[in-house]
């Protein structure tokens, strides 16, 4: 019975789609030589805006919402334009793009790439996303960005500062604005040695997952260029809490300097065990003992509080640039929100008037278009100076800020102080270093 | 029919029009209206619900007839994840073999951490496997980077050795099929303001929650299943008989391991990547959840709870208070916000909340799950129709 049942249905099935099929309506069929994975029809554009909502980052997965809310407001002409009228590309009208009204869906990656792939795929499927957006790990941004490859999507990658991005895994469909660990490790190197001596001991802590080890080596690789010392290079889970039985063996090590490759959580206790422990009025080997956090964030900073103070890092961004372009943004963001806008919120607003204006010179969404408007794309005005979308991995290679606590802030925003802005010469590398295919671009359809 | 009694026949038949159907089923709204936010009906959520659903069966399978509450289960789905994606990289893109050694590993490692485990019940037993998944997502996350990747996890690459499969046309990407049929490849049927997707890897995924399903009511209705419940029921009258629970309880983890694996497999198959999160303790928990508010026991009550909690990730956490603002702009402004900011802790983010008090309702007023929700109904309806619906194992209480 069941078996007669089932064939039925299968029959049944099978005709009712032969049938549909043959009277396939014109949707599907439609301009068939152009067509690309959710061509945006009617009068609006749907954007996916993918990011932490709940777990560990999600203080910077709603900043980099409300960034997107505005980048949103701002392509639909409202508010007072922020970047746009910075910007050098001059092609964003302030009628949405291409004349269709921005839209958007968000969704929780959650910071893991399972609920990061199933949030992004029903934006897809779903809801015909043409463009994915955001993340705040680097492993969910992986993820993401191959699934938008398969799909034949862009993926404008947020704040994701490991090699791997752009380097082993890249995708033709993948792009990112932020920067990563090997440039962090270049703009810190000099600064290091001009305020700590060339001939220090480096000890390293270092979170034990892959944006940890690429840090770790490329600050490693930077600082021993120029006549560093590691000391030795421990590992610690990333969950760990209390980092004091980590904190404790620095000193007896002989090293004079130690290196906190942690981000988030991780960072604020291992760095509030270390001052806790003294280490910063030690003194080891006739000098005096340093720590250095390689990557730093305005929300790490507020964490940490007074523990920050005179310590070293890198950033993408601050808020505190005296550019004309940062001052627009930080300004329609304050406006809007009440306080000054994060690296985060500040990368992921770049990408999506990126995204917007390379679809409006290439007077297409096809992902194919779009990226080849971005690649060698260079541009001006976004608040890092001039910046180039190299073709070759389709990173974004912009200066560097170093930037150390603010010994006296201000206000609970003001609390690193710009040391220097690297030039961005200093921070290129050759795009082959890190291996990788970036494959060909792929529209889907 | 299959050696089913006229009951579970109409059982496996019933869910067998569903999982078919599902296509049109999830997808009662038309589209671009408002309502069609809550259309289920797109490849990846129904993909998500019959894995979880197997994923949910084989869970059952153990802690349903057993009572042994199993606090690593995930650490199977993960190992299975793992070893289908080796197979990708290593033999072919065809799903068949990676599904298979999904279920062989995630039994092969049900066999250690089961045998270790099982010295204990009770909280023991729980804590036992807990410690084992945690042991496993920590190996992947960090220790064991160079074969799982670590964080980033792991994916087909274009470079990889597959050694089943000819190269590649260039600059295409390895797509998982199975004998040359796309999982991404989808049928889509406009009818009227509707669209229905008929995808491939939601067939294949359907047709094996079918056949498992099936062999979960052909374990529950065994003399095998008889023994895991009497192991339930009273574990020392049964060593008193002079039988052994340990190669039967064994069995089922095994058992309740490779469903864990097949469900691994089958999510790199639709999905092909994996990361070691899928190995975190709050997967392993999900899968209790499932069970629990689905019926514990009962044959379709975990289906129906993945299908609830999958349901609920994925459609209840993309609202938004945007798209909350379009549902209740007919209201004056002043109520609009009022009643947008009473309902915005629920949705989106918030989604976690609403699952949470509808999993609170269902344990305090249905503690026999979703399952218990359906007899009481269709008791309403039909006096006649309430015992013949239901098995009598559906009425043993949760342990």
């Amino acid at each position: 019975m069941t078996k007669s049942t089932f064939t039925r249905r299968g029959a049944l099935k099978t005709s009712a789609i032969a049938g549909a099929g043959v009277a396939m309506p014109t949707i599907f069929t439609g301009s068939s030589a152009a067509a690309f994975t959710n061509e945006p029809a009617g009068s609006s554009v749907t954007l996916g805006f993918n990011v932490p909502q709940t777990g560990p980052y999600a203080d910077e997965g709603a900043d980099e919402l409300r960034a997107y809310e505005l980048a949103v407001e701002h392509l639909n002409g409202g508010g007072d334009g922020g970047m746009m009228n910075t910007f050098s590309s001059k092609a964003l009208q302030g009628n949405g793009i291409l004349g269709k009204k921005v839209e958007y869906v968000t969704g929780d990656t959650q910071t893991k790439s399972d609920a990061a792939r199933a949030s992004a795929k029903s934006m897809i499927e779903k809801d015909g996303a043409v463009m994915i957006t955001g993340g705040s790990s680097s492993g969910v941004a992986v993820a993401v960005q191959a699934l938008c490859q398969e799909a034949g999507v862009i993926f404008m990658a947020g704040l994701t500062h490991s090699n791997d991005t752009t380097g082993k895994d890249k995708k033709a469909n993948g792009f990112r604005h932020f920067f990563n660990s090997y440039m962090s490790g270049a703009a810190l190197a000099p600064i290091l040695g001009a305020n700590y001596g060339t001939d220090r001991k480096a000890y390293h802590l270092t979170a034990d997952y892959n944006w940890g080890y690429t840090t770790e080596e490329a600050v490693r690789t930077s600082t021993e260029a120029m006549g560093w010392e590691t000391v030795a290079a421990v590992k610690t889970p990333l969950t760990q809490t209390d980092f004091s039985s980590y904190v404790a063996p620095v000193l007896q090590s002989g090293a004079d300097v130690l290196v906190l490759n942690h981000y988030g959580g991780n960072m604020v206790n291992s760095l509030t065990s270390a001052v806790q422990f003294g280490l910063r009025e030690k003194e080891a080997n006739g000098k005096n003992f340093e720590i250095v956090v390689p990557l730093y964030s305005r929300l790490m900073a507020r964490g940490a509080g007074a523990n920050v103070k005179g310590i070293f890092g890198s950033t993408n961004w601050h808020w505190s640039l005296p550019d004309e372009g940062t001052q627009a943004f930080v300004r329609s963001f304050g406006t809007k929100y009440g306080f000054p806008p994060s690296q985060a919120a500040h990368t992921c607003y770049v990408q999506a008037l990126l995204y917007a204006d390379a679809v409006e010179r290439a007077g297409s969404f096809n992902p194919c278009a779009v990226g080849e408007a971005l690649e060698g794309f260079e541009f001006d005005g976004m608040g890092n100076g001039k910046t180039l979308y190299r073709a070759e991995d389709h990173q974004c290679f912009k200066d560097v800020l170093v930037v150390k606590g603010k010994e006296n802030p201000t206000s609970e925003f003001d609390l690193l102080e710009i040391v220097e802005i690297t030039p961005v010469s200093q921070v290129t590398y050759d795009a082959s270093i890190f291996g990788g295919e970036l494959g060909a671009c792929n529209p889907g359809a | 029919m299959f050696g089913l009694d006229r009951k579970d026949t109409r059982l496996l038949i019933l869910v067998a029009i569903l999982t078919m159907a599902a296509p049109f089923l999830l997808n009662p709204f038309p589209e671009g209206s408002a309502m069609a936010q809550f259309n289920a009906g797109y490849p990846d959520l129904m993909q998500r619900f019959v894995i979880f659903g197997i994923f949910a069966i084989g869970f059952n399978i153990l802690f349903g007839l057993t009572g042994y509450l199993s606090f690593g289960h995930a650490a199977f789905l993960g190992v299975g994840s793992y070893a289908a994606i080796w197979m990708m990289k290593l033999l072919t893109m065809n799903v068949i073999p990676a599904i298979f050694m999904g279920v062989i590993f995630g039994g092969l490692f049900a066999v250690i951490v089961g045998y270790i485990s099982l010295r204990r019940s009770g909280i023991y037993f729980s804590i036992l496997t807990l410690a084992f998944a945690q042991m496993s997502f920590a190996l992947a996350y960090s220790v064991l980077t160079p074969i799982t990747g670590g964080e980033t996890g792991l994916q087909p690459k274009t470079n990889d050795p597959r050694i089943l499969d000819g190269t590649l046309a260039d600059g295409a990407t390895p797509k998982a099929n199975i004998f040359g049929l796309e999982m991404s490849s989808s049928f889509e049927l406009p009818l009227g303001s509707w669209l229905f997707t008929f995808n491939t890897g939601y067939y294949l995924a359907a047709f094996v929650m079918l056949a498992s399903f099936y062999v979960a009511i052909r374990i529950f209705r065994s003399p095998f299943g008889m023994m895991l419940r009497a192991v339930k029921s009273n574990q020392q009258r049964m060593t008193y008989t002079g039988l052994n629970p340990r190669p039967y309880t064994l069995a089922a983890f095994v058992i309740s391991g490779m469903y864990a694996g097949l469900a691994g497999g089958l999510m790199v198959a639709m999905d092909t990547q994996v990361g070691p999160e899928r190995m975190f303790w709050t997967a392993s928990g999900e899968v209790v959840l499932m069970t629990i508010l689905g019926g514990v026991g009962t044959l379709i009550g975990p289906v129906l709870g993945a299908g609830a909690i999958k349901y609920m990730e994925n459609i209840i956490s993309k609202i938004n208070s945007d798209i909350l603002h379009t549902w209740f702009a007919f209201l004056p402004d002043g109520l609009e916000d009022l009643v947008v900011t009473l309902i915005y802790p629920f949705i989106g983010k918030g989604w976690h909340l609403t699952l949470g008090i509808i999993f609170m309702l269902v344990v305090i007023f249905l503690p026999g799950g979703l399952v218990e929700g359906g007899q009481r109904i269709a008791k309403l309806f039909s006096r006649k129709k309430a015992d013949d619906n239901t098995s009598d194992v559906a009425k043993a209480p949760a342990e």
